[in-house]
C-alpha cells in the first residue's frame, strides 16, 4: 500500500514538474516498476496513468500476461509488445484465432487450465513463435496426435507439458522427439496412449532432458533401460507406473546412472523392496527418493540405500514399516534431511526414537497419523533434531499437551508447524515463542486452545503467513486480534467454525494487506459489515468461504465486487445473499470458481444472469434443483466457454440449532 | 528269337538311361557304353566323369542295326494286319490296338533316327538331351503284341512322362549337373581353389555340417558369378535362332518350331536327376561388387547360398531402382518380385514416415525413424488436414531430405527367398552351358540386345562403369 501511494505521489510529482519522467532511461524506470510491482500489481496501472511516458514504460516493462479472457487478448498483447511469457491460465476458453494473433517475442505459453484450441491453433502458434521455449499443454485431453506433431515444429523448445493429453500416442511423441531435440523437462503424466516403442525414441533423440515425467504411463521395462541411459536425466518421476515391477528395476542392474539426483516411484504397486534394492545400486547420486505408497519397508532394503551416500531426501508415505524397518533408516541414512513417514504402518516409539537419535540433521519430519507414537517419540525428535524447520504430526493424538510444550522450547528453527487434531494447550503455544522464524502454524481442532496462547503466538512470530485455527471453538476475537496485529505478513487463515467470533475479528484482519485467503465457514455472528472492511483492506483477497455465515447478505457482496477484484474463488452455501448480491458479485471479472447451494434468496432467473455476465467463470457449483429451473441453452452457453458446472443433491441442514438458537432461520429446500 | 533279344538290348538301354544317365543328360540311347574310352574335350577331371559324346562309326553301326531291326518288326506287324484285314473285318478293337502299336514303334524308331543323326552334328551337341529316349517308351515297344495290357500301361507312362516336364525341381537338379560341368571347366566362372583334401575332409564330415546356415570357410566352394552374368535377362538360348528364354522347359517348347525332331516324346521331356549331385561339395556365391559384405575380399565376407541369391542381392543392392510402385509412385525397386509383393500391400500400410516411406509395423516405422536423422512419423494425411482447415493460413509442411539410396535394401532383406531359386539357377547355368558346350559366343553376345531393351536399362550404363576384367582382377589380386 505504502509502495502504491508512493507510485501516486511519484507520478503527481512528474506531472507536475518540468523535468519529464522520459528523460530518465528505460533501466532506471524499470527499476522502479520492478520495487512497484512486487509491492502492489495493482500500482502498476496507477504507474502508467501518470503519463505518457510512463504509460509507454509500463507497456515496455511487463513480461508477463495472465489475461483473463482470451477475447482480451488481441488489445492486451497490442498494449504490451515485449511480453515474453503469456499465462493463459485464466482463460477457460482459448480458440485457434486468439493463439495466432501472439507476438513473436513470445518464450513461454501456458495454456494447462484451457480448452477450446486444437491442433491448429498450435500450428498457429508454432509458427508465429518459433522461438518458444516452454509450452505447457496439460489437461489437454482433447489434444491428439495431430496437436502433438505441430508441438514438434517448436525446434527450441525446452520444456513442455503434455500432462493427461490422454489421446496422444506414440507417433505424437515421436514427432516432438525428432522435432525438439532441445527438450530438457518433459511431462507425459496420464499420457496413456504412450507405450514402450515412443519412450525409446524419446530417449534416443532427447538427449538434453534433465526432467521427466512419466506417471501412469505404461511404461515397461523395454524402455525403462533406454531412459536410465539418459546422460542428463537428474529428475526422474515414475508415479502409479503399473508396468514398472522388480524385473524391471533389476534388468538394470548393470546401467549406472550419474546424473540422476531425484526419482519418484510412489504409487508403483508392483515394486516390492527386492526391486528398490536393486535400483539403487545404479544409481549412486541419488539425492532424493520417494516410495510413497510403493513397497514395505524392509531392513534389508534400506540397508541397500547405504550405497546412495548424498540421499538427502527420503518419502515414505503410506508404506508399511517391516520390524527395524526404520531402525536400519536411522543406521543407514545418516545423510538424510528430509523424512516423510506420514500415514505409515508400523511406525512405533521404539523405532522411531532410535532413528532420530541418529539423524540429528534432519530438517524435515513428516509423522502425519503415525497414530501409535507417544510421547516418547516426541522427546527424543525434540532432543535430537533441534535443526528441524518443519515439523508436521497431525493426528498423533495419543501425545500429550506436554511433551508438545517440548516442540516449542527445543526446535527454535521451525518454520512450519503442524499440530492440527492433538491435545496443544495455551503452555504449548507459549513455548512456541522462541519460533520466531515461524511462517505457517496448523493448529485446527485443538480444542484447548485459547485466546491468551495466540497473543503468545501474535507477540513472537511477526513472520506468520498462515496460520489454521480449524474448529478451535474456544477462541473468540481478542486471540484473532492479537494474530491480526502481531502477523502483518499473513496470507492465509482458516477460522472456519470459529463460532465466537465477531466482526471484530475481520475488521482487526483487514489491517492485514497480504492476505489472500480467509475463511470462516460456519461463523454464524460475522455479518456484512465486517465482510465489507475485509473487502476494502484485503485487496489481493483471492479465496473466500463464508459458507454458513448467515449474517452475510447482499450488502457484504456489494462491496466485495467493488473492492475485491483479485477474487478467484468463493463459496456463499447457506449466506443470506440474493439475486442482487449475486449479480454485483459477478461483475468481478476473475471470478472463476462459485459453490451457490442452499442460498434461498437465489431465483433462476438471477442464477442465469450472474452466469451470463461473469465470463471467466470455470466451474459452478449448485443445487440440482435448479437444473430443471434453468433454461438448457443458457446453460450450453455458459458451458461452451468454458464453465464447468457440478450438480449437487444434499438436502438443506438446519444451522446453528446449537449456537444461536435465538437467529434461527429455519429454511429447508 | 528276334524279339526277346530285343526286349533285353531295350532293357539294357534304358538301364544304362535311369543309371548313368543322370550322370550327364547329354547322353543318347543306347550309346552309353561306348564313351567310357573317350576323353572329355575339355579335359575334365575324372572325378566328375563327364563323357562327352563324339562320332563313333562301331556305335552308329550297333545303332543302325537296332532301327533296322525295328523297321522289320513294324513291317511284320503291318503285314499280318493286310493279312487279316480281310478276314475279320468286325473285330475293330484289335485293329487299333494294333495301329497304335505301330505308331509307337514308329515313333521310336524317329527317335533312334535323330539321335543317331545328331550325334554326327556338332551344333546339335547342346541339346542332345532331346533324343534321349523314355525308358518306359522302350517297354512299351518290345511288349508289343506279347501283352494285352499294353494301353493302360501306356497311358500312365505317359502321365509319369509329363509330370517329370512339369516339376522345376528336376529341372534344377538337372542344371545343377550343367553347372558343375561348367564351373568346373573353370572357363566363363572364376573358381575359387578349394583344397582337395579339404574337399574331401567336407564330405566325410557328413551331410549335417553342410546343411547348415554358416558353414566354416573353405568348407564350401565359392563362385563368383559376373555382373552381365547375373544381370542376363535369359540363360537358356536356341542354337538355332538364339532366342533366349529364362526357363530351359520353355526353350524346349521353343525348339519345337525348329523341326519335328524335337517334338519327339524324348526331345520334350526333362533330363533326369543326376545323382551324383548330392556328393558335389556345397556351393556359395560370391558378389562381383568389390566392397559388398557378400563379396569374398570383404573382411567379414558372408556367402550368398544361391545363384538366386547373387541375383536378387544384386540387384536390390548395387543397380538402379528402376520399378515404381504404381500406386503410390513413391517406392522404388530393382527387382520385380519386390514390386509386387509390395504393391500387394501398398495403400494398407498404416505407418508413415515423413520420408514417405510406409510401413505395417508401428515398430518397424519407429526402428526406421530412429535410424535416420531428421525423419519424423507422420500422421495420415486426413487427419492432419481436418484440424489445419480451421485456420486458413497453414504453412507448407516442411519434410526433411529424401534419403533414397540403401533404404529399400534394408527393410526388403527379408524378402529376398530362396524357394524358387531353381528357376533362375537352372536359367544362369544353362546359360554358361551353352557358351562351353558351343563356343557360340556369338548367340551370347546377340542375346544380350534384347535384355537391354526388355530391362529399360539405359543399354550398357552398368558395365561401363566397372569392365567385368576389373573385378576379375580384382579376385586374382585377392587370391594371391
Amino acid at each position: 500500500m505504502a509502495a502504491a501511494s508512493a507510485a501516486h505521489r511519484h507520478s503527481k510529482r512528474c506531472r507536475l514538474s518540468p523535468v519529464p519522467l522520459d528523460s530518465l532511461a528505460d533501466e532506471l524506470l524499470f527499476l522502479v516498476l520492478d520495487r512497484v510491482a512486487a509491492a502492489d500489481p495493482r500500482a502498476l496501472k496507477s504507474f502508467a496513468l501518470a503519463s505518457r511516458a510512463c504509460h509507454a514504460a509500463e507497456s515496455r516493462h511487463r513480461r508477463v500476461l495472465r489475461p483473463l479472457r482470451a477475447d482480451l487478448l488481441p488489445a492486451a498483447l497490442a498494449r504490451y509488445p515485449s511480453v515474453s511469457r503469456l499465462d493463459l491460465s485464466l482463460c477457460a476458453r482459448v480458440p485457434d484465432a486468439a493463439l495466432a494473433a501472439v507476438p513473436s517475442s513470445l518464450r513461454a505459453v501456458d495454456l494447462s487450465r484451457s480448452s477450446g484450441f486444437g491442433a491448429a491453433g498450435i500450428a498457429a502458434l508454432a509458427r508465429t513463435c518459433p522461438g518458444l521455449a516452454d509450452l505447457d499443454l496439460s489437461n489437454g485431453v482433447h489434444l491428439g496426435d495431430a496437436a502433438a506433431a505441430e508441438v514438434a515444429r517448436m525446434r527450441k523448445l525446452q520444456r513442455l507439458s503434455l500432462s493427461r493429453c490422454k489421446q496422444v500416442t506414440d507417433m505424437g511423441l515421436g514427432c516432438v522427439a525428432v522435432g525438439c531435440t532441445d527438450l530438457r523437462d518433459l511431462s507425459l503424466k496420464w499420457c496413456i496412449g504412450i507405450t514402450d516403442l515412443g519412450l525409446n525414441l524419446l530417449a534416443l533423440k532427447c538427449t538434453k532432458l534433465t526432467t521427466l515425467d512419466l506417471s501412469y504411463t505404461m511404461i515397461t521395462k523395454e524402455s525403462l533401460l533406454s531412459i536410465i541411459k539418459l546422460t542428463n536425466l537428474q529428475v526422474l518421476t515414475l508415479v502409479g507406473c503399473i508396468g514398472i515391477d522388480d524385473d524391471a528395476l533389476s534388468s538394470l542392474e548393470k546401467e549406472y546412472s550419474k546424473s540422476l539426483q531425484v526419482l519418484d516411484m510412489s504409487h508403483c504397486q508392483n515394486v516390492t523392496d527386492v526391486g528398490v534394492s536393486s535400483i539403487v545400486k545404479s544409481i549412486p547420486n541419488l539425492l532424493e527418493l520417494n516410495l510413497s505408497y510403493c513397497c514395505p519397508v524392509t531392513p534389508s532394503m534400506v540397508r541397500s540405500l547405504q550405497k546412495v551416500s548424498k540421499l538427502q531426501t527420503l518419502k515414505l508415505e503410506g508404506c508399511k514399516f517391516m520390524a527395524d524397518g526404520l531402525k536400519a533408516i536411522g543406521s543407514s541414512c545418516v545423510s538424510i534431511r528430509e523424512l516423510s513417514l506420514s500415514k505409515s504402518a508400523g511406525v512405533t516409539d521404539t523405532e522411531l526414537s532410535f532413528a532420530v537419535s541418529k539423524l540429528k540433521n534432519l530438517l524435515k519430519l513428516d509423522i502425519t497419523c503415525c497414530r501409535n507414537i507417544t510421547d516418547v517419540s516426541v522427546v527424543s525428535i525434540t532432543r535430537s533434531c533441534t535443526s528441524l524447520i518443519s515439523l508436521r504430526m497431525e493426528s498423533c493424538s495419543h501425545v500429550s499437551s506436554g511433551a508438545l510444550q517440548l516442540i516449542g522450547k527445543h526446535c527454535s528453527q521451525l518454520e512450519e508447524l503442524d499440530l492440527t487434531d492433538s491435545d496443544l494447550d495455551g503452555e504449548g503455544l507459549k513455548a512456541l515463542t522462541g519460533c520466531t522464524n515461524l511462517s505457517s502454524l496448523k493448529i485446527g481442532i485443538c480444542l484447548r486452545i485459547s485466546d491468551e496462547g495466540l497473543t503468545h503466538i501474535g507477540k513472537s512470530c511477526p513472520k506468520l503467513r498462515d496460520i489454521d485455527l480449524y474448529r478451535c471453538g474456544s477462541i473468540s476475537d481478542d486471540g484473532v486480534i492479537q494474530i491480526a496485529q502481531g502477523c502483518p505478513m499473513l496470507e492465509s487463515i482458516n477460522l472456519s467454525y470459529c463460532t465466537e467470533l465477531t466482526d471484530r475479528s475481520l475488521m482487526s484482519l483487514s489491517k492485514c494487506t497480504k492476505l489472500n485467503t480467509l475463511e470462516i465457514r460456519g461463523c454464524p455472528r460475522i455479518s456484512s459489515a465486517g465482510l465489507s472492511e475485509i473487502a476494502m483492506g484485503c485487496r489481493l483477497l483471492s479465496k473466500l468461504d463464508i459458507k454458513k455465515c448467515c449474517e452475510i447478505n447482499d450488502v457484504g457482496m456489494l462491496y466485495l465486487s467493488q473492492f475485491s477484484h483479485a477474487l478467484r474463488q468463493i463459496n456463499l452455501s447457506y449466506c443470506s445473499v440474493t439475486d442482487i448480491g449475486l449479480l454485483s458479485l459477478s461483475s468481478i471479472c476473475g471470478l472463476q470458481n462459485m459453490t451457490i447451494v442452499h442460498l434461498a434468496g437465489i431465483t433462476p432467473n438471477g442464477l442465469i444472469a450472474a452466469l451470463m455476465v461473469c465470463g471467466g467463470l470455470t466451474k459452478v457449483k449448485l443445487h440440482e434443483a435448479f437444473k430443471a429451473m434453468m433454461p438448457l441453452h443458457m446453460l450450453k452457453n455458459v458451458e461452451a466457454r468454458g464453465c464447468m458446472f457440478q450438480w449437487i443433491n444434499k438436502p438443506f441442514k438446519v444451522l446453528y440449532i446449537f449456537f444461536q438458537p435465538a437467529c434461527l432461520p429455519l429454511r429447508y429446500v | 528269337m528276334d524279339r526277346s533279344q530285343n526286349h533285353i538290348h531295350g532293357q539294357s538301354a534304358a538301364n544304362f538311361c535311369y543309371q548313368f544317365g543322370s550322370d550327364n543328360p547329354l547322353l543318347g540311347m543306347g550309346i552309353q557304353q561306348q564313351f567310357a574310352p573317350f576323353t572329355s574335350p575339355f579335359g575334365a577331371s575324372s572325378s566328375t566323369n563327364i563323357p562327352h559324346m563324339d562320332w563313333n562309326p562301331a556305335t552308329m553301326l550297333d545303332n543302325l542295326t537296332f532301327i533296322e531291326d525295328k523297321i522289320r518288326q513294324v513291317k511284320d506287324v503291318i503285314r499280318t494286319m493286310v493279312d487279316n484285314g480281310g478276314q475279320l473285318p468286325c473285330r475293330q478293337g484289335d485293329l487299333t490296338q494294333q495301329q497304335q502299336v505301330v505308331n509307337a514303334d514308329l515313333t521310336c524308331l524317329i527317335v533312334q533316327l535323330i539321335s543317331t543323326a545328331g550325334s554326327l552334328l556338332p551344333s546339335l551337341k547342346n541339346s542332345s538331351f532331346l533324343s534321349q529316349p523314355p525308358a518306359g517308351h522302350m517297354d512299351t515297344v518290345n511288349h508289343v503284341g506279347s501283352s494285352s495290357s499294353f494301353i493302360p500301361n501306356a497311358t500312365t507312362i505317359s502321365e509319369e512322362n509329363k509330370e517329370d516336364m512339369c516339376s522345376p525341381e528336376d529341372y534344377e537338379e538337372l542344371f545343377k549337373g550343367f553347372t558343375d560341368g561348367a564351373m568346373e571347366g573353370g572357363i566363363e566362372i572364376d573358381n575359387v581353389f578349394v583344397e582337395e583334401q579339404d574337399a574331401k575332409d567336407g564330405d566325410e564330415g557328413g551331410d549335417a555340417s553342410m546343411d547348415g546356415e554358416n558353414l566354416p570357410p573353405g568348407s564350401y566352394e565359392l563362385l563368383q558369378l559376373e555382373k552381365d552374368e547375373i544381370l542376363a535377362p535369359h540363360t537358356h538360348f536356341c542354337s538355332i535362332c538364339g532366342k533366349g528364354f529364362k526357363r530351359d522347359a520353355n526353350l524346349r517348347m521353343h525348339m519345337r518350331g525348329h523341326g519335328d525332331e524335337y517334338k519327339s516324346p524324348a526331345a520334350l521331356a526333362k533330363p533326369p536327376r543326376d545323382a551324383s549331385v548330392e556328393h558335389e561339395l556345397v556351393k556359395r556365391y560370391s558378389c562381383p561388387f568389390v566392397g559388398c559384405k557378400r563379396n569374398k575380399l570383404h573382411k567379414n565376407f558372408q556367402p550368398l547360398k544361391t545363384i538366386l541369391c547373387v541375383k536378387n542381392h544384386y540387384k536390390r543392392s548395387h543397380c538402379e531402382k528402376s520399378y515404381t510402385c504404381s500406386r503410390c509412385h513413391t517406392k522404388k525397386f530393382s527387382v520385380m518380385a519386390d514390386l509386387k509383393t509390395h504393391e500387394k500391400h501398398c495403400g494398407r500400410d498404416k505407418w508413415l514416415c515423413s520420408c514417405g516411406t510406409s510401413f505395417s509395423r508401428k515398430d518397424k516405422l519407429f526402428a526406421h525413424v530412429a535410424l535416420f536423422q531428421g525423419h519424423t512419423p507422420a500422421l495420415p494425411a486426413d487427419e492432419t488436414k481436418n484440424s489445419s482447415d480451421q485456420i486458413s493460413r497453414v504453412g507448407s509442411h516442411q519434410e526433411p531430405a529424401k534419403f533414397p539410396s540403401s533404404m529399400g535394401s534394408s527393410f526388403m532383406w527379408g524378402t529376398s527367398s530362396s524357394d524358387d531359386r531353381g528357376l533362375d539357377v537352372k536359367g544362369l547355368a544353362g546359360c554358361s552351358e551353352d557358351i562351353l558346350s558351343t563356343g557360340n559366343f556369338g548367340s551370347f553376345n546377340f542375346s544380350f540386345g534384347p535384355a537391354d531393351g526388355f530391362t529399360g536399362e539405359p543399354s550398357g550404363s552398368s558395365f561401363s562403369v566397372l569392365p567385368p576384367e576389373h573385378f576379375q582382377s580384382a579376385q586374382k589380386k585377392g587370391k594371391n
